[in-house]
């Protein structure tokens, strides 16, 4: 029988294993690293973003002690700024651009300063924004994710009406499902996603699906406008046999059952486990079992070091937290009966081209649990009725988001571009909403 | 190791770094330490006279920061000794009698009248002290008495007040100038007048360190009220070093000793107030901030750096920059550098093109075919150095003198022979050669 188990650590230290991975900045410790910030002009870090906040600007403010115009000037270009100052791969966006690199090798620790500007603002609930006169115009945004509520806020402050649609019961998608707990503790997601809401004029209805409770036809004909921000709602499957054995799991369905579980000793988890791919969800689901108690964690990916999704950060992250990665194996087949129980990997090798090829040689591995993180797809059938142009199962859009169906725009995973990141996806939704409003007003 | 030891108007210390007459040089107490820590002097914090004056008993002191929380600048509403003369003149005695080695100047305050100043020097020498010091200077609360400030405000009282200082002394007299004034010359030629040995400056500059962003009034109150106090600190230093050079290079007071005093915080200070003709320094508020500890880099690093210009004694360093001070009109404006930025050590932060597009000649480059380069475009260029000083990475952009050809900002010959304002043809007062 397989070892998975709840109760492997101690509630201590299940909750310092789940604590903030990056503190907060104190104010003294803001102030200085503010100062190291060199105020460029026309600065690499802000090109480096995708939302292009002026970097320079917020730091400026907080060298000022102008912590609310700090948070301003984030917030404006980036409503999730609060998140994405969590989230946010920042050692290869804004401070990897920073020019204190050149000679140091040390950026400015953009990434907590822009929570140091932004957290007060949750915390108390400031509010930055109000609406413009109302238009009259209506919105519907299909999915509550970070694409979604990005553009539902930069609609309502631009005077127009939006419902949300979303599946899922919560607000928040990626972010309140599927990244790992310690990068957003006390539920930041939801205090975001409130404060989001708090613009007025946005209306929610939850545990509602494209596709099973309402048609992309019947959007386009009720509203104004239509923004899709669905996200990437199914996983890939890994093809080989033993795929359906008890124990073999989705990653990113298990890390939203342990965002939404409070108590996280009591999760079971098993005591060897080997998660196949090499993206921010493998990391995320490997570092989070080992915390939960895991003995063994053996993340597998397919290609070499370089290709992998994960960041240079996450890797060590997960180095760190006694997670072994392997490269350049892919999985051939899961053992067991009823229960995986070991998973069987050849040996790969990219040519020259960088096609994979397997090599032959074989190695397993014992498993409890076997996580499969591979990526994520779309769900079939929502969007194939031909009424939108696809590429690779995503949807085409110009650079306004704007679909090849007039009057519906799209963002975030689930069109092509989409590159799996929070701030990628509010960038999408802010220029929805600006070209949606140019279009409701001409 | 080059000899630091000091002779200022006769008074001999083992280096040359003094400690200003101030808060940490109240009592023997402190100035003890001081000596113990190894500095070369002291001037005892102000004597008045008795009864002796009063001081808040609330914020004296605030400070403007670096947002590291390092002070640049400081100020202080503190008076004159507030403790018995006698105390003080026994107190002085014994620090005399247990460091003779030490230089122990006492500084003094009295009222503008002679039978004043007659009465008490005699006292104060009798404690064995090596000279005085008159507080001409303090900004705050004495003058509002006809003292400090007050005296130093207006030349002829300080030379009446030399005079009888000298009159009743034996020892030598130090006059003590505030910067508050606009003309430091008046002043120090005053003081010289009045058969002053030596000048020390600067006293602290009228200052309100800000609001109190909260309850709107000025920061610090005292109970709701504040008064200006005097400004030092390392922002203080240029003021200071302009006064002491116009001191030591103007005829009329040229040759008069000077004691600088001004912001002095590192070994470096020392040296810019040595050189532009000052024989020694006394420091306060660098030891306010860090304590007395820090006379160990300032010997140090004076003596390593007088080894390295291949100077025994502090004495060769003196006025050595003095000649390099001069007026605006004697500058040769046939001189022509250009800034040039070393693309290895470039960062590329853009604040150089940034602030010469904004606020001097559009003489940097943004982008050269395209991609972000910082140049600089000689063409326009004036060589104001402005990108130099505003550049984070000390090295990069540096100024370079043309020598021979065409400046290709104005398409004229570079000229050998130097030409300044009082010859050049755009000046209605130009010397007719």
């Amino acid at each position: 029988m397989p070892d998975i188990r709840p109760h492997r650590l101690s509630p201590e230290d299940i909750d310092r294993n789940f604590s903030d991975l990056h503190p907060p900045l104190r104010r003294s410790e803001a102030l200085i690293e503010a100062d190291r910030c060199y105020f460029c002009f026309d600065a690499p870090c802000t090109t480096a973003c995708p939302t292009g906040i002026d970097i320079p600007a917020f730091i400026q403010k907080i060298r000022s002690e102008n912590i609310r115009g700090s948070a301003l000037t984030i917030l404006s270009e980036n409503i999730m700024g609060g998140m994405c100052a969590r989230v946010c791969p920042t050692e290869v966006l804004c401070e990897e651009a920073c020019v204190r690199n050149t000679h140091e090798d040390k950026p400015v620790e953009i990434g907590l300063l822009q929570r140091y500007a932004t957290d007060p603002v949750f915390e108390n609930d400031t509010p930055l924004f109000s609406r413009a006169a109302a238009s009259g115009r209506n919105v519907a945004v299909v999915g509550g994710g970070p694409a979604g509520l990005s553009c539902a806020h930069r609609l309502a402050v631009l005077g127009h009406n939006v419902v949300i649609y979303n599946r899922d019961d919560k607000l928040g998608g990626l972010n309140e499902y599927g990244i790992a707990a310690y990068k957003a503790v006390n539920d930041f997601a939801q205090r975001e996603v409130e404060y989001i809401l708090s613009i007025g004029s946005v209306d929610v209805r939850s545990g509602t699906s494209l596709g099973e409770d309402i048609t992309l036809s019947e959007l386009t004909d009720e509203y104004d406008a239509v923004f899709i921000g669905v996200g990437l709602g199914d996983v890939n499957a890994l093809g080989v046999e033993g795929e359906n054995l008890h124990g073999v799991e989705n990653a990113i369905d298990y890390i939203a059952e342990l965002r939404q579980t409070d108590d996280k000793t009591v999760l079971p988890v098993g005591r060897k486990v080997v998660v196949i791919g090499g993206g921010m969800t493998a990391i995320d689901v490997a570092v989070q079992s080992k915390r939960l108690g895991a003995e063994q964690v053996d993340v597998v990916y397919r290609r070499g070091v370089a290709q992998m999704g994960a960041s240079a950060f996450e890797q060590e992250l997960a180095q760190t937290n006694g997670v072994t990665i392997h490269h350049l194996a892919q999985p051939l087949r899961i053992h067991g009966s009823d229960f995986a129980s070991n998973v069987e990997f050849e040996r790969t090798v990219l040519d020259e081209s960088g096609a994979l090829k397997g090599t032959g040689e074989t190695f397993s591995l014992d498993a409890d649990v076997v996580f499969k993180a591979i990526g994520q797809r779309l769900k079939d059938h929502l969007l194939d009725d031909g009424s939108l142009k696809m590429q690779a199962g995503k949807i085409i859009v110009n650079e306004d988001q704007e679909t090849s169906l007039p009057g519906v725009w799209a963002g975030g995973d689930c069109v092509v571009g989409g590159d799996d990141l929070t701030v990628s996806a509010v960038q999408h939704g802010k220029v929805a909403a600006i070209a949606i409003d140019r279009h409701l007003r001409t | 190791m080059a000899d630091l030891t000091s002779e200022f108007i006769g008074i001999r210390s083992p280096n040359p770094f003094w400690l200003a007459s101030a808060p940490p040089t109240d009592k023997a107490y402190n100035v003890n330490r001081a000596f113990e820590a190894g500095w070369g002097g002291a001037v005892w914090k102000t004597l008045g006279e008795d009864p002796h004056i009063v001081n808040v008993s609330g914020p004296r002191y605030s400070a403007i920061y670096s947002n590291d929380r390092r002070v640049i600048g400081f100020n202080n509403i503190e008076l004159i000794t507030d403790r018995p003369l006698q105390t003080n003149l026994d107190e002085i005695r014994q620090v005399k009698r247990d460091w003779p080695d030490r230089a122990l100047v006492v500084s003094v305050m009295f009222p503008m009248n002679k039978e004043t100043w007659a009465k008490y020097v005699p006292m104060i020498e009798d404690t064995g002290a090596d000279g005085l010091e008159l507080n001409f200077g303090c900004p705050h609360g004495m003058s509002e008495r006809g003292m400090g400030a007050a005296v130093g405000q207006v030349p002829e009282y300080i030379q009446m007040a030399t005079e009888w200082a000298k009159d009743a002394a034996s020892v030598p007299v130090i006059v003590k100038l505030t910067p508050n004034i606009s003309n430091i010359l008046p002043p120090a030629k005053a003081a010289k007048d009045g058969g002053a040995d030596a000048v020390s400056l600067i006293n602290t500059i009228n200052s309100i360190m800000r609001v109190d962003y909260d309850r709107l009034t000025m920061y610090p109150t005292t109970d709701g009220m504040g008064t200006h106090g005097g400004y030092c600190g390392e922002a203080v230093k240029p003021i200071a070093l302009n006064m002491v050079a116009e001191i030591a290079r103007t005829p009329e007071t040229a040759g008069i000793p000077i004691s600088g005093i001004g912001g002095i915080t590192d070994w470096r200070d020392a040296v810019d107030f040595l050189a532009l003709g000052a024989s020694n320094v006394q420091v306060c508020t660098a030891a306010m901030i860090y304590g007395f500890r820090i006379i160990d880099d300032l010997t140090d690093g004076l003596s390593t750096f007088l080894d390295d210009k291949g100077m025994s004694s502090v004495a060769e360093l003196v006025g050595k920059a003095v000649p390099s001070v001069t007026d605006w009109q004697y500058l040769n404006l046939n001189y022509v550098e250009k800034a040039v930025i070393d693309q290895e050590l470039c960062i590329k932060c853009g604040r150089c093109h940034v602030v010469c597009e904004d606020t001097s000649h559009q003489a940097i480059t943004q982008t050269v075919n395209g991609e972000r380069h910082f140049e600089v475009i000689d063409e326009e260029c004036v060589g104001c150095n402005l990108c130099v000083s505003v550049c984070p990475v000390d090295g990069c952009i540096t100024m370079r003198r043309l020598t021979d050809g065409v400046d290709p900002r104005t398409g004229q010959p570079i000229a050998e022979e130097k030409a300044d304002w009082t010859m050049h043809p755009n000046n209605p007062m130009r010397k007719q050669s």
